[in-house]
């Protein structure tokens, strides 16, 4: 089985009265180590299928598997277990939490969330630190790094649990040209280091042109 | 565990001033319970010490109905010599009692040869007063020295205050005292006034002393008789122990019509005070009340606008796996911590101010009694106390905005701007 495989998924939020459809039978499948982009204009459904894979939401009708589990039937507290085991998030706004370092925050889901001794997080930190190259920036508040800078501690802390995939809802939409193509850069080297698979969205066109595999969401619709 | 602690302390430290202000309202809270307590404790406590040491002494026996009757002074409710030795034997047998003194209680008339006036008068035996109530000679001013134990010798009388100025009466006046006994008699001797008596509260404050041997005299009593036993106990915070048990024993003793002889009572029925006092005491838990609720409403507050600033974090944190319990955990936390910061804060004040209060004493007086000196105090087991409430409330009005935020969905907290 591929790592994300989506059956027949459809997603209605209701807007009061109205039913809006984000997403409308959609059927897909992910393989393991590869660099994935979803694209589309605003409002087509990026945002939602994301959800959908990280277990953060649930589909309305269909089926979606990650990492061989049925995640639709999770529920709040097994999802949490299995996004902390399985997942790693980068967010759009980066949502570094304030007052921790650079360093606690890539150490948090070590501690607040897979219990690991000391010294295991001190070394898993390291290596992570060391591998999106922001070794000076560590000891800093996430308010005195640059986007970039807290995009790369983001990256880390999505990494530094080894998860099996990493989802990005638009990661490069709060950055520069150039640090955008270096965060999407820095993405693809860590998949090449660990082979961890990422799933990221974008409208971004150059942005784009980064991905291995790009799925076109229109209307809440897989166009391609 | 410690890392929430940490992110929790953080997080106070985040909104500085709004912590700040939150544990300074808590703090003088706790400051105001921690004065209050200690200044209407001590207030009370002296008062009741001035009461039971200077005259009425901790509890009295009586005979059965002498109290409900006890404002006209009635001579036909005495205990005779036989009772009075059924009591001393009582009173001699409990470990408890360290003093008990007769006392015979009438109402006569006073005489200064030119006016005449009512007196009720406490005759007693001095060196057993003394024993019962060892303040009772503070409050007299003797034209000579200052008397220790017997200060009042027979064919002395001590006068009070008020009657004294009214009637002109000095130290050293003769005086004459006339009264009726139980068979309608009248009788009269010739006194010297041998000290003015200031008063205290109650209804037993105004009464002048001779000597008990006197008033056996004036009123011809065939037999030593007494009015009263006034008791002194070792300690006085088992004071309503005692007072069980020498009930018990005096319950013993029935006429032969199957009722009680004697009757036994504890300063608080005796004295107007202990309405004083029990308001004092609901005043104190009012105070309390307050408090309580000031924490819990400051603290529910600041733990809700924190909750609501950080809906994004605590949508962050929960994306990204942290379990429910955690979220809870950290908030509550943040709850505590703000609850120990005010109340550490508001004890040392709280002790500082309590130890100030007593280096600048207060002094105050209250009906008759004046430069009576406050010594305000708190005892640790009422600070212990106040600090685990301050706790345990703080923590309670953190559980709805923690639950709260434990139950965020990820996706709608992380929508939120
Ligand atoms: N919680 C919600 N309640 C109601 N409608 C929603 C909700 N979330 C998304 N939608 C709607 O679903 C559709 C898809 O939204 P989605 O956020 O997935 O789009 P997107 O591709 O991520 O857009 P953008 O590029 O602007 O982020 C949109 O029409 C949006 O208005
Ligand atoms: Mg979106």
């Amino acid at each position: 089985m591929a790592l994300v495989q989506i059956e027949n998924v459809s997603k209605t939020y209701q807007m009061g009265e109205v039913p809006v459809k984000a997403l409308q039978d959609v059927s897909l499948s992910i393989e393991e180590a590869s660099f994935v982009s979803f694209v589309g204009p605003s409002g087509s459904g990026k945002t939602t299928i994301l959800n959908l894979i990280g277990c953060l939401d649930k589909p309305t009708a269909g089926d979606v598997f990650v990492a061989g589990e049925h995640v639709n039937l999770l529920n709040r507290r097994q999802s949490a277990a299995f996004r902390g085991s399985v997942l790693g998030f980068i967010f759009q706004s980066f949502n570094l939490l304030p007052v921790l370092t650079a360093y606690e925050n890539i150490e948090y889901p070590l501690v607040m969330i897979r219990n690991i001794s000391q010294s295991m997080r001190s070394k898993a930190v390291q290596k992570v630190l060391k591998a999106v190259g922001i070794m000076e920036q560590k000891d800093k508040f996430p308010d005195q790094l640059s986007g970039g800078q807290k995009q790369r501690v983001a990256v880390a802390r999505a990494l530094v649990t080894q998860p099996k995939l990493v989802l990005a809802d638009e990661p490069t939409a709060n950055l520069d040209k150039k640090s955008a193509v270096n965060v999407i850069q820095l993405m693809r080297s860590m998949r090449d280091e660990f082979g961890t698979t990422f799933i990221f969205s974008t409208h971004d066109p150059k942005i784009m042109k980064e991905a291995e595999v790009i799925f076109t969401l229109e209307d809440g619709m897989l166009v391609n | 565990m410690n890392k929430i602690f940490k992110m929790a302390i953080r997080n106070l430290m985040r909104y500085k001033r709004r912590t700040l202000l939150t544990a300074l309202l808590i703090t003088v809270g706790i400051l105001t319970v921690i004065l209050f307590s200690g200044l209407a404790g001590s207030f009370k406590e002296m008062m009741i010490g001035q009461i039971t040491d200077s005259n009425l002494a901790q509890m009295q026996i009586h005979k059965k109905g002498y109290v409900s009757s006890i404002d006209s002074m009635p001579l036909n409710l005495n205990l005779s010599p036989k009772e009075y030795k059924t009591i001393e034997k009582i009173l001699q047998d409990h470990p408890d009692v360290v003093a008990y003194a007769p006392r015979i209680k009438l109402s006569a008339m006073l005489s200064n040869y030119a006016e005449t006036t009512n007196i009720r008068l406490n005759a007693v035996d001095p060196e057993k007063e003394t024993m019962v109530c060892p303040d009772v000679g503070n409050r007299m001013v003797f034209k000579d020295n200052v008397r220790e134990k017997i200060f009042v010798k027979p064919g002395e009388i001590i006068i009070p205050k008020n009657l004294a100025t009214g009637m002109k009466i000095k130290a050293g006046s003769p005086v004459v005292i006339v009264a009726q006994n139980k068979d309608g008699s009248i009788n009269g001797l010739n006194f010297t006034v041998a000290a003015i008596i200031e008063s205290v509260l109650g209804p037993q404050g105004k009464e002048g002393y001779i000597h008990i041997k006197d008033a056996r005299t004036l009123l011809r009593m065939e037999k030593p008789e007494v009015t009263e036993i006034a008791i002194r106990i070792k300690n006085f915070n088992k004071l309503n122990a005692v007072y069980a048990d020498l009930k018990s024993s005096l319950l013993k003793f029935k006429n032969k019509k199957g009722g009680l002889i004697f009757e036994i009572h504890t300063w608080e029925k005796l004295s107007p005070f202990v309405n004083i006092a029990n308001m004092i005491d609901i005043m104190t838990i009012s105070m309390k009340l307050i408090m309580i609720a000031i924490v819990l409403i400051s603290i529910l507050n600041v733990m809700i606008m924190s909750v609501y600033e950080r809906i994004r974090e605590i949508g962050t944190m929960i994306a990204i796996g942290t379990s429910p319990n955690k979220i809870m955990g950290l908030f509550l936390s943040e709850g505590f911590f703000l609850g120990l910061i005010s109340g550490i804060a508001g004890n040392v004040i709280g002790i500082a101010g309590i130890y100030l209060l007593n280096i600048f004493k207060i002094r105050f007086s209250f009906g008759r009694m004046d430069n009576l000196i406050l010594s305000p105090a708190i005892n640790i087991n009422e600070l212990f106390w106040l600090t685990a409430i301050v706790l345990l409330v703080s923590v309670f009005a953190t559980l709805q905005p923690a639950y709260k935020a434990s139950k965020m969905e990820p996706v709608d907290a992380l929508r939120h701007v």
